[in-house]
C-alpha cells in the first residue's frame, strides 16, 4: 500500500496497553500495586525492573487475568481486561517466570494445545515456524521432562506465541539461565520486536534492561517510580567521572581546586573529577586549567558513565529514604 | 464461542486417558470381574434370587455406578487439579475462554470417560451372566446423567482440593461407603425397617434404584424420583461451577 498518512509519520506509535490507577490489594490485607499509571507504545520493548516482591508479577498477572484488580482499569488496544476479555487475552502471550510445563506431553502437543486454547484454528505450518525459530523444531517429539531447562524456556515462549499474539509478556525470562541462553534469549526478544510483537519484561537484571529495552520502568512497594527512555534515563540520572592519571602521587587535594569537589586514590595517584552530563557546563576544561595551574601533571585520563545498575538502587533507596516504614 | 479452547480441553484430556489405559480401563474391568467372581459366583450360590432375578445379574447396576461415582469424580479432580499442582492453570486463566467452556472441555472429557468405562463394565458383565436391558435408552440416560454430574462434583473437588489427600478424602471416604450402603449389592427389603428408612435418605439409593429398574424394571424408589434426583444433583454441581468461576474460588488471587 502506497498511500500513508502524513501526519502520523512522526507522532510517537499508538498505545497498544493502558493502564490507569491499576491497585491491587490481596485478601490477606498486602497492597501489591498503588495506582500504578502506565501507557505502552505499540511495538516497544519495555523492561519492568524492581527488586523481589515490588509488585512485578502482580502487574502481568493482572493485565493478563489470573489476578483479579482491585480497583482501575486496564485496557489493551482500546479493549477493556474486564468487559472485553477475549479480545485482550487473543493479544496477549504470557511466559511466566517459573517453568511451569505439562511434563509428560510432547513439545508439538503443548505448543499445538496453547494455540487451540486461545482459540486458533489449528496451524501446523505455523506452528513448525515457531519451533524452528526458538531452535525447538528437532525436539518437537520430545517430552517436556526429558529437556533442560533453558529447552523448557523456549516451549513456554512457544506457547506464548502460538497464537499469534501481539503483547508478549515475559516475567523474568532470563532467571536462572546462563549467560550464553540469556544473549540468545536477548536475540529472540530482538527479532520478535523486529516482527511488530510489543514485549513488557521483567528483571532483576540491570545488564538485560540496558542491552534489550527501549523504556524502563521501576516498581517498587507496589508503586511504579519511574518510567522513561533508557537513553534519556542514562543522560538523565547518569554521572560520569573523570579520572586523571597522576604523574607524581599526591598526598592531598591542593586548596585551589576545593570547588571541583575531587576524590583521591589512597596512594594519592589518582583524581576522580564526578560531573552532571546534562549541566550547561561540565567544568572539565577550567579543571584541566586549574591542574595545570597548580602544577600538578597527568599522563592518562578516562571517562566513565554510572550503569544502569547505579541508577536502580539509588532510585530505589531514594524511594526508601522518602517513604520510611513503620 | 472459543470451540478450539473447548476442543483442546478435552483432547488433552482424552490424551491423559490413552497414556494411562491400565489405571483408566483395565483397572476397572478387572475389579469388577472380582466382584462378579466374589459376589456373583460365591456369595450369589448362596443367595438365589433378589427381587425375582439372579444375584449375579442384580448387582450389575450396583456395579456399573460404583464405577461410574468414583472414576467420573477421580478422572474430574484430577484433570483440574493437576495444573494447580504444577502450575500450568496459569495459561488457563490468562486464555480467552469463558467458564462454561473451561467446564465443558473438563467434565465433557471425564464423562466421555465415564461413559465409556460404563459400558465396557457393562459389556464385561456380558460375560458372566446374561444380561437383559428393558430400558435401554433409560439406562443410557441414567449413566449420561451420572457421568456429567459426577464429573462436575469431581471438577469442584479438584479446585477445592489444595493437596492430594483432599482429592482422594470424597470418593474414599463418601462415595464408596454411600454406594456400597446405597443397596448396590442387596435389596433394602432384606434390611430391618429402621435401617430401610435410613436408606432412603442415602442419595445413591436413587442413582442405583433408577438404573436397576431401567435393566430389570424393579427399584427401590419410583424411577422419576430417581430422575429428578440426578437431574437436581446436576443443576446444583452447575451452579457451584458457576460460583467458582465468577468469584475465583481457589483460582484467580
Amino acid at each position: 500500500m502506497l498511500a500513508y498518512n502524513a501526519t502520523s509519520m512522526n507522532s510517537p506509535a499508538p498505545a497498544i496497553l493502558t493502564v490507569t490507577g491499576l491497585s491491587k490489594t490481596y485478601s490477606g490485607g498486602f497492597q501489591a500495586l498503588k495506582a500504578i499509571d502506565l501507557e505502552i507504545q505499540q511495538g516497544e520493548i519495555l523492561a519492568l525492573l524492581g527488586p523481589n516482591g515490588a509488585g512485578k508479577t502482580t502487574l502481568i498477572s493482572t493485565i493478563c487475568g489470573i489476578v483479579t484488580p482491585s480497583t482501575g482499569q486496564v485496557s489493551v488496544n482500546g479493549y477493556d481486561i474486564i468487559k472485553d476479555y477475549r479480545q485482550t487475552r487473543s493479544m496477549i502471550g504470557l511466559v511466566p517466570q517459573e517453568l511451569h510445563t505439562d511434563s509428560f506431553e510432547s513439545v508439538w502437543n503443548t505448543v499445538s494445545f496453547s494455540r487451540g486454547l486461545f482459540g486458533k484454528a489449528p496451524d501446523p505450518a505455523y506452528i513448525e515456524k515457531v519451533l524452528k525459530s526458538l531452535s525447538l523444531w528437532d525436539k518437537k517429539d520430545n517430552m517436556i521432562m526429558t529437556l533442560s531447562g533453558g529447552m523448557k524456556r523456549r516451549v513456554l515462549i512457544a506457547k506464548a506465541l502460538s497464537h499469534e499474539p501481539t503483547v508478549l509478556f515475559l516475567d523474568e525470562p532470563t532467571a536462572g539461565v546462563d549467560v550464553e541462553l540469556r544473549k540468545d534469549m536477548w536475540n529472540i526478544v530482538r527479532k520478535l520486536k523486529s516482527e511488530g510483537v510489543t514485549i513488557i519484561l521483567t528483571t532483576h537484571y540491570i545488564e538485560e534492561a540496558e542491552e534489550i529495552a527501549d523504556r524502563i520502568g521501576v516498581i517498587n512497594k507496589g508503586e511504579l517510580i519511574l518510567i522513561e527512555e533508557k537513553q534519556s534515563l542514562m543522560q538523565k540520572l547518569g554521572k560520569k567521572q573523570l579520572i586523571l592519571d597522576l604523574v607524581s602521587p599526591i598526598s592531598s587535594v591542593p586548596e585551589a581546586l576545593s570547588g571541583y569537589q575531587l576524590e583521591m586514590n589512597e596512594e594519592g595517584s589518582k583524581l576522580i573529577y564526578t560531573f552532571d552530563t546534562q549541566g550547561e557546563r561540565t567544568g572539565i576544561t577550567s579543571l584541566l586549567d586549574d591542574l595545570k595551574s597548580a602544577g600538578i601533571g597527568f599522563h592518562d585520563l578516562n571517562t566513565t558513565q554510572s550503569s544502569l545498575e547505579e541508577i536502580f538502587v539509588s532510585l530505589v533507596s531514594d524511594a526508601a529514604t522518602e517513604q520510611p516504614t513503620a | 464461542m472459543n470451540v478450539h479452547g473447548i476442543l483442546a480441553i478435552y483432547r488433552f484430556e482424552m490424551a491423559r486417558t490413552r497414556r494411562t489405559l491400565l489405571q483408566s480401563i483395565v483397572a476397572p474391568v478387572i475389579t469388577t470381574s472380582l466382584y462378579f467372581i466374589v459376589f456373583g459366583a460365591a456369595i450369589g450360590s448362596r443367595i438365589q434370587e433378589v427381587g425375582g432375578i439372579g444375584y449375579g445379574a442384580f448387582i450389575v447396576p450396583g456395579l456399573i455406578m460404583l464405577n461410574l461415582l468414583t472414576h467420573s469424580i477421580s478422572n474430574a479432580s484430577f484433570g483440574i487439579y493437576f495444573p494447580k499442582f504444577v502450575g500450568t492453570i496459569y495459561e488457563m486463566l490468562s486464555a480467552p475462554i469463558s467458564t462454561i467452556e473451561v467446564v465443558l472441555g473438563y467434565v465433557g472429557a471425564a464423562a466421555t470417560k465415564s461413559l465409556i468405562l460404563g459400558l465396557i463394565i457393562l459389556a464385561t458383565a456380558a460375560f458372566f451372566i446374561d444380561l437383559q436391558i428393558a430400558h435401554p435408552f433409560v439406562m443410557l440416560l441414567f449413566i449420561v446423567l451420572t457421568s456429567l454430574s459426577f464429573s462436575l462434583l469431581g471438577f469442584i473437588l479438584g479446585i477445592w482440593a489444595d493437596n492430594f489427600e483432599k482429592l482422594s478424602v470424597v470418593p474414599m471416604l463418601v462415595v464408596t461407603p454411600l454406594v456400597f450402603l446405597g443397596g448396590s449389592f442387596y435389596s433394602t427389603d432384606m434390611l430391618p425397617p429402621f435401617w430401610q428408612s435410613i436408606s432412603l435418605m442415602n442419595p445413591v439409593l436413587y442413582l442405583v434404584s433408577g438404573l436397576r429398574w431401567s435393566f430389570y424394571e424393579i427399584a427401590e424408589v419410583d424411577v422419576w424420583v430417581s430422575m429428578a434426583s440426578i437431574i437436581g444433583f446436576l443443576l446444583l454441581c452447575l451452579g457451584i461451577v458457576v460460583y467458582i468461576f465468577k468469584t475465583g474460588y481457589k483460582l484467580r488471587s
